[in-house]
Formats: C-alpha cells, sequence, structure tokens
C-alpha cells in the first residue's frame, strides 16, 4: 500500500496542531505507521503554517515534498494557493474560504488574489467550504480546525466516524468537545 | 503501546528512562519542549536557567555531584556555552552528563544556520545523531551510557525535522540510579595549567577509544542492499534517502564523531558510486576525502544551505521528479508578525515615527523590523542590542540622543545585564528600552527569572528589573505603560535629551497569556473615517482597508486601543 501524505496549511493561532493531533490520533488507533512534522517558532505569529501527517505501512520522511499530496487541508483561501505545488497529481484540495489578509495586503503592498479557490479548481479537485460558518453555527468561530477535518473525513473511508468522534473526546479539552463534535459533523455533512 | 512523540518529547522520555536526575537549560527553538517536557516527571528536578552558559556549568556541577545530568539549547546557544563545554571534555564526568544541541537548517526560527557538528570535533567530545522520535529516545539513553563509560559529556545532536516530528515510540521504565560517590579530585577538576595539561592527554587518549567503539557500536550501521549506489548519511537526511531510494544500500550514521571511518571505507568499496547526502556543512564529505576515501557525489549537488527533502536529493542528483501545479498570479507571503494587541507594537512604532537607529535583539520584537514598522537596525544574537548600542554611541556620539537599545526581559537577564554594565562602567551616553511582557514570549511562554515563577511552577521572588538597573549604576531608570503612546514618547525624549546611560522598562504583559483578558474588538465609525491610513502604520493584523476606510476584524481585535490614539477623527471606538 502507498503511503498517504497529507498537508495542512493555514495562519499562525488557526489550531492547524490540533487538526494533526486528531488526525494523528485516529491513525494510530487504525495501526498505520505515522509521521507528523511540524514547525513552531517564528511561523505562530499569524505567518503561514504548515504541518504534514504521512502514514502508511512504514513511513520514512516527514516531510511532504512538492508533488507528493494526496490530501491539503487549507484553513485560509490564499494558504491552498501558497501550496498548491505541493499537491499530488491525483490530490484533493479541502479549503477554507474566509480570508485573513498578510500584512503585505493590509500594508497595500500587494492584492490578495481574487476567487483564489475557482482558480485552483481550474487544474485540481478542490472542496471549497465556507468553514468559519460552520464553525460559528456550531458555537464557535474557533472551531474552524475540526470543521474542515470533518470535510476530508469523507475521503478517508477507512476511518468511521466513531473513531473520530473518540479522538476528539480524548484529545479536546472537555469543556469544548462537545463543540468540536457538532462542528466536526457540519463538517462532515457538507456537500 | 506504543504513543505518537514528538522528538523533543521522546528526549525527555528518554532522560525519564535512563534515571537522569538533574536539568537546566535555557528556552531556544527547536529546543524548547525537551526541558518543557522533561519537567513533567516528578522524578527529574528541571528548571530554566537563566543562560546557556549557566544551564551548562549548573549540569556539569550536578554530573560531578554524582548524577546524570542533562542540558538542551540551541545551536547559537551552544555558543554561549561553548567555554564550560570545551574544558568540561578535559573534566569529564561523574554522574553521565549530555548535552543537546539543536540545529535549525532552514533558519525556521533562528539568526544563522550554524552547524553544530563542528563542536563535536572542537570540543573533542563525542556526537550522536537521531533520526527520528525512537531514536531520540533510544539514543539519548545510549548517550548516558557512553558518557560514564568513557568518562565524558556527550552531545546530541537534533535538526528541527527531527526536534519537531512526531513518530511512534514505545514507553519504557524508569531505570533510578544510585546517586554515585563524589570524590574530591583536584586533577580532574582543577583546571588550572597544571592539571589541565595533563588532561589533554586523557581527552587525546579517549577520542582514539571513542573511534574504536564508533567503529563497533550499533549506532552506526550498514544497511546493504542494491550496490550500484551507496549512501552515506545521517539525521533526518538518512529518512529522505531511505524515501527516495527505498532499494539503495545506505551506511547509517548515529554516533558521528568520531566518524567509524575504516567501516565506511569497507562499505565504499562495496557500491559503485558513493553519495554522502548532509545538510549544511561537508562535515562527513571533508573527513572522508581527507581519510582518501572516494566520494563520488556530495555537496557539489547538494549545496551548503538550507534543508534537504526526499525530492531534493532526487532533483539534485538530477533524477526527474515530474511537473508539479503552479499558481499563475503572485501569492503574497505571510511573514509572522507581532500578535493584535501586542505590548510591543506601541514601542516600535514610537520608534520609528522617531526616526530612531535601533540596535535589536533576540526576541519577538525581531518583528519590529518588517513593514510598516521598519523599526530596527541591527539583530545579532541574545543581549547584542545593549553592547552593540554602547559602541556605536562611543564611536558616534554626536548621534547618541537619536539611538537606542531594545530587548526583552528575558534576554536581559540572559546576558543584557553585562552590556548594561559596560555602559554605566564606561559612561556611554546610551538610551536601553528593556520591553519586560512578563515571559519569555517567541520560544512559546517560558518562565524566567523576573515572572516570578520557576519551570515547575513554584513562586519564587522575581528579579527587580529596576534594582538590577540602578545596582549596575544606572542612575536614570524608569518604568513605562507602552500602551500610552504620549507618555511613552515623551519618556525616550527626556531620557535621550540627558547626558548619561538611562534605562526605560516598557512594562506589559504578553496579550497571549492566559491572565490577560482581551477586551471587547473595536469598530470603526464609516462616517468619521476619513481613509487618512494613520491607523496603518501600527502594522496591526486586526486592521485593513476596505473601500478606502478602515476596517477592524473582530475576530482578531483584542481592544488594546493603540489605534483609537492615533485617530484624529475619533473614528475608532469601543466595542460592546
Amino acid at each position: 500500500m502507498k503511503n498517504t501524505s497529507i498537508m495542512i496549511v493555514g495562519v499562525g493561532g488557526q489550531g492547524t496542531l490540533l487538526a494533526s493531533r486528531l488526525i494523528g490520533h485516529v491513525l494510530i488507533e487504525k495501526g498505520y505507521d505515522v509521521k507528523l512534522s511540524e514547525v513552531h517558532g517564528m511561523s505562530q505569529r499569524g505567518g503561514s503554517v504548515v504541518t504534514y501527517v504521512k502514514y502508511g505501512e512504514k513511513v520514512y520522511s516527514p516531510i511532504v515534498d512538492p508533488g507528493e499530496a494526496d490530501f491539503i487541508l487549507s484553513f485560509e483561501a490564499v494558504e491552498a494557493a501558497r501550496w498548491i505545488g505541493n499537491l499530488a497529481p491525483e490530490g484533493k484540495v479541502i479549503t477554507n474560504t474566509h480570508e485573513i489578509y498578510p500584512m503585505p495586503v493590509i500594508s497595500g503592498l500587494m492584492a490578495y488574489p481574487e476567487n483564489v479557490s475557482e482558480k485552483i479548481a481550474a487544474d485540481a479537485e478542490v472542496i471549497s467550504v465556507n468553514a468559519l460558518d460552520l464553525a460559528e453555527k456550531a458555537g464557535s468561530g474557533k472551531a474552524v480546525n475540526t470543521v474542515l477535518l470533518g470535510v476530508m473525513s469523507k475521503f478517508m473511508p477507512e476511518i468511521e466516524e466513531s473513531a473520530w468522534m473518540e479522538a476528539i473526546e480524548k484529545i479536546v479539552k472537555p469543556q469544548f468537545v462537545e463543540l468540536n463534535k457538532k462542528a466536526f459533523l457540519l463538517g462532515r455533512a457538507h456537500q | 503501546m506504543k504513543k505518537l512523540l514528538l522528538g523533543n518529547e521522546a528526549i525527555a522520555r528518554g532522560l525519564y528512562e535512563a534515571g537522569v536526575k538533574f536539568i537546566s537549560s535555557y528556552p531556544g527553538t527547536p529546543s524548547t519542549e525537551i526541558t518543557e517536557y522533561a519537567a513533567n516527571y516528578d522524578e527529574m528536578y528541571a528548571e530554566w536557567a537563566p543562560n546557556e552558559k549557566v544551564a551548562t556549568e549548573a549540569a556539569l556541577g550536578a554530573s560531578v555531584a554524582g548524577v546524570r545530568s542533562f542540558t538542551a539549547m540551541k545551536h547559537v546557544g551552544l555558543n554561549v556555552a561553548a567555554d564550560p563545554l570545551f574544558t568540561s571534555a578535559y573534566t569529564g564526568v561523574n554522574g553521565g552528563y549530555v548535552i543537546c544541541v539543536a540545529d535549525d537548517p532552514a533558519m525556521h526560527s533562528s539568526q544563522n544556520e550554524q552547524d553544530s557538528r563542528h563542536y563535536a570535533r572542537a570540543a573533542k567530545l563525542p556526537m550522536l545523531e537521531p533520526s527520528d522520535s525512537v531514536e531520540c529516545r533510544d539514543f539519548a539513553k545510549i548517550a548516558y551510557n557512553i558518557s560514564e563509560k568513557f568518562d565524558t559529556p556527550v552531545l546530541l545532536r537534533t535538526l528541527t525535522r527531527v526536534a519537531h516530528s512526531q513518530s511512534l515510540v514505545e514507553l519504557y521504565d524508569r531505570e533510578e540510579r544510585e546517586i554515585r560517590e563524589y570524590v574530591k579530585d583536584p586533577s580532574k577538576y582543577v583546571m588550572n595549567p597544571g592539571y589541565g595539561f595533563k588532561r589533554h592527554f586523557v581527552v587525546e587518549k579517549r577520542l582514539i577509544d571513542l573511534k574504536a567503539y564508533s567503529e563497533s557500536c550499533p549506532l552506526n550501521r550498514e544497511e546493504l542492499n542494491d550496490t550500484e549506489i551507496g549512501f552515506v548519511t545521517g539525521s533526518s537526511c538518512y529518512q529522505y534517502v531511505k524515501e527516495a531510494f527505498p532499494n539503495a544500500s545506505v551506511y547509517k550514521i548515529g554516533l558521528s564523531y568520531p566518524l567509524p571511518m575504516d567501516s565506511i571505507r569497507a562499505f565504499s568499496e562495496k557500491v559503485k558510486k558513493l553519495v554522502v547526502v548532509e545538510e549544511l556543512d561537508p562535515v562527513f564529505e571533508t573527513e572522508m576525502r581527507a581519510a582518501g576515501i572516494r566520494v563520488d557525489i556530495g555537496k557539489d549537488v547538494f549545496g551548503l544551505i538550507g534543508e534537504l527533502s526526499q525530492v531534493k536529493i532526487k532533483k539534485a542528483m538530477g533524477i526527474d521528479t515530474g511537473d508539479v501545479r503552479t499558481f499563475d498570479e503572485p501569492v503574497p507571503p505571510r511573514p509572522p508578525v507581532m500578535c493584535a494587541g501586542c505590548p510591543h507594537r506601541g514601542v516600535f512604532y514610537t520608534l520609528s515615527k522617531m526616526k530612531l537607529t535601533v540596535m535589536g535583539d533576540i526576541g519577538c520584537y525581531t518583528l519590529g523590523a518588517s513593514a510598516p514598522l521598519s523599526a530596527v537596525d541591527s539583530t545579532v544574537c541574545m543581549g547584542a542590542s545593549i553592547s552593540m548600542l554602547h559602541g556605536f554611541n562611543m564611536a558616534r556620539p554626536e548621534t547618541a540622543n537619536k539611538t537606542v537599545a531594545v530587548i526583552g526581559d528575558s534576554t536581559f537577564l540572559h546576558s543584557g545585564i553585562t552590556g548594561l554594565t559596560d555602559i554605566a562602567y564606561n559612561r556611554s551616553v546610551s538610551t536601553v528600552l528593556i520591553l519586560d511582557n512578563s515571559i519569555t514570549g517567541m520560544t512559546g511562554h517560558q518562565q524566567n527569572p523576573a515572572t516570578g515563577y520557576t519551570l515547575k511552577m513554584q513562586p519564587v521572588p522575581p528579579v527587580s528589573l529596576e534594582k538590577v538597573c540602578e545596582a549596575i549604576g544606572i542612575r536614570r531608570v524608569k518604568t513605562v505603560d507602552p500602551s500610552n503612546l504620549k507618555a511613552l514618547e515623551a519618556a525616550i525624549k527626556e531620557e535621550l535629551s540627558v547626558d548619561e546611560p538611562s534605562v526605560i522598562i516598557c512594562r506589559k504583559p504578553c496579550m497571549l497569556l492566559k491572565y490577560v483578558k482581551a477586551k471587547p474588538a473595536f469598530k470603526v465609525d464609516d462616517e468619521k473615517c476619513r481613509g487618512c491610513r494613520a491607523c496603518m502604520k501600527l502594522g496591526c493584523p486586526a486592521i485593513r482597508f476596505e473601500n478606502k476606510k478602515a476596517v477592524i476584524d473582530k475576530q482578531q481585535c483584542v481592544g488594546c486601543g493603540l489605534c483609537t490614539q492615533l485617530c484624529a477623527f475619533g473614528a475608532i471606538g469601543e466595542g460592546k
């Protein structure tokens, strides 16, 4: 079996690390070899953040290189464009449509590209979702991460819904479990 | 039961299982979490020291006292600790002693890209390099056996991709160890010329023994497969090579100093083409070439800069890795920025507005160098802001009233005090701003001697920055709230105008601290906003322009109120 590679990309502070921990948890329970890689430090201060998740029978490199990602899970619209070169030929992009302007856009030095997901979709399979809307529906804008995870979970048929629920119960702080379950299921139900 | 552990968490686990009792470190990406995870084990004492030199000496002291001890630091921290490092090679140890150094190729969060493998060679200390989390745990334990067997400190080198990657690790129990007897032995621990010179012979003899060990130990191993091509590699590069060339032969280096040169030579004779894959400097390659081993491919194709990966290795070797998709418009970069509500923002706004020359330092406030604040003139190393200001002002006394140093609380205690002593002692007319945000911020919120808590969250009397400055001989020490822009600017103007050294402590806790409560987001009144962009000069990630008017993002704004102080039209009001 070929290994599967996931890239979780977003903006520092969006909760990408929780998403990767939940994925890691369900994959270990399934008995896969798993590697995760993330970069801490500077990148957390509102900068671009990238987490790699790889799983299969035996994983060596923790890095997902250009052309290798089976899934790009993008927490912010333009981040999907930034990393599109990493998508595998048959890979899928699952992206939030919410835009967070980076400093060069805020300070007027550069324009934020328009209709990013439509443009990516010309050349790749893209599932766009307004995750912020769904997260707020679930109870908090902070649950964008579990909404997107829910969307991606549909494309990982080997993992049952109950496994995801169990991971949320185990990993998320007790007071936020219900919120995150709700957010996850809203994402999972997204068409 | 296997657990998914961060490399750093796995090292902490290794320390626990190895019966380590004493840990002293200074935070530094990507090494920080080792000591944080270690602090969760009640069986191990763990602390934050004021800097890496102190931590290294404290851990050496604990080793001499007879317990297994440990310190961790980032690569540039080892520069700070180099003094005790070199001479600890002479004294050797009593309880096992391991020094972890974490390199940061590609500079994810660092000021240089130095290769710490040179330190093993320069200080004549053995070095171990794990390539994933299992090895992080295992090598940490083996390092203690080597340390005690050969009576030497041992360097454990990680990289960002080892320290900050997670893989599966089986957990074992802790092996408690009796404290070793301490026997007074000046010939071993008093490194004056008489004793020290004799110890040098011991160091050289030890290296010969370590070379023999390196040839036979399981840390270095040959994985013989297809012999068309053979790789010599270690650390994270081993994982990349295995992924890119699963059928190739590999000589894996785990004990990277001293290198097992005879075994590498034997391997080189079994393969047709020999490829050396290592990040940063050609350390293995140079030593192999010096030993007369042929290297067919090495730094000539892989280069000296940044990280490698499976695709980069293939590409460098001329293998087609296929086309990838592109996005046909410029994608705006997303550099890290000061958070909304960051107490440093007002300071850099003011320094920029006053057009001052600013000697900067290491911490979140390095971000004050980016546009639109663009307020920082130099960033070199921990503490350099203050000492460089002194030299700058001595060389150009006529601009001393337009030049300041900016340093954080933790960085000041790390190595700013000595620079300030230079200013006070040699009387340069210098103005130093200490940005006290009550935490070590950039590395992810570590306590320090000025916060009032230890690593294990014991309350302690905090160091008084005011009193330290006064005791050094600075007569003008002022404390201001940096969120009051008028008061801040007045204080800076006043201190720049006087003909003696002064310190301004800008005190406001980091916005990300749990006890700092955000206020409701501010709102822009569209009617009143004239689109003058005065608020945009703050570089606040929560403010953007839409239809020629300022808009505040309610998801991000924490109600710090800096922007209201800049709006001449009263267009920004408190939210509800």
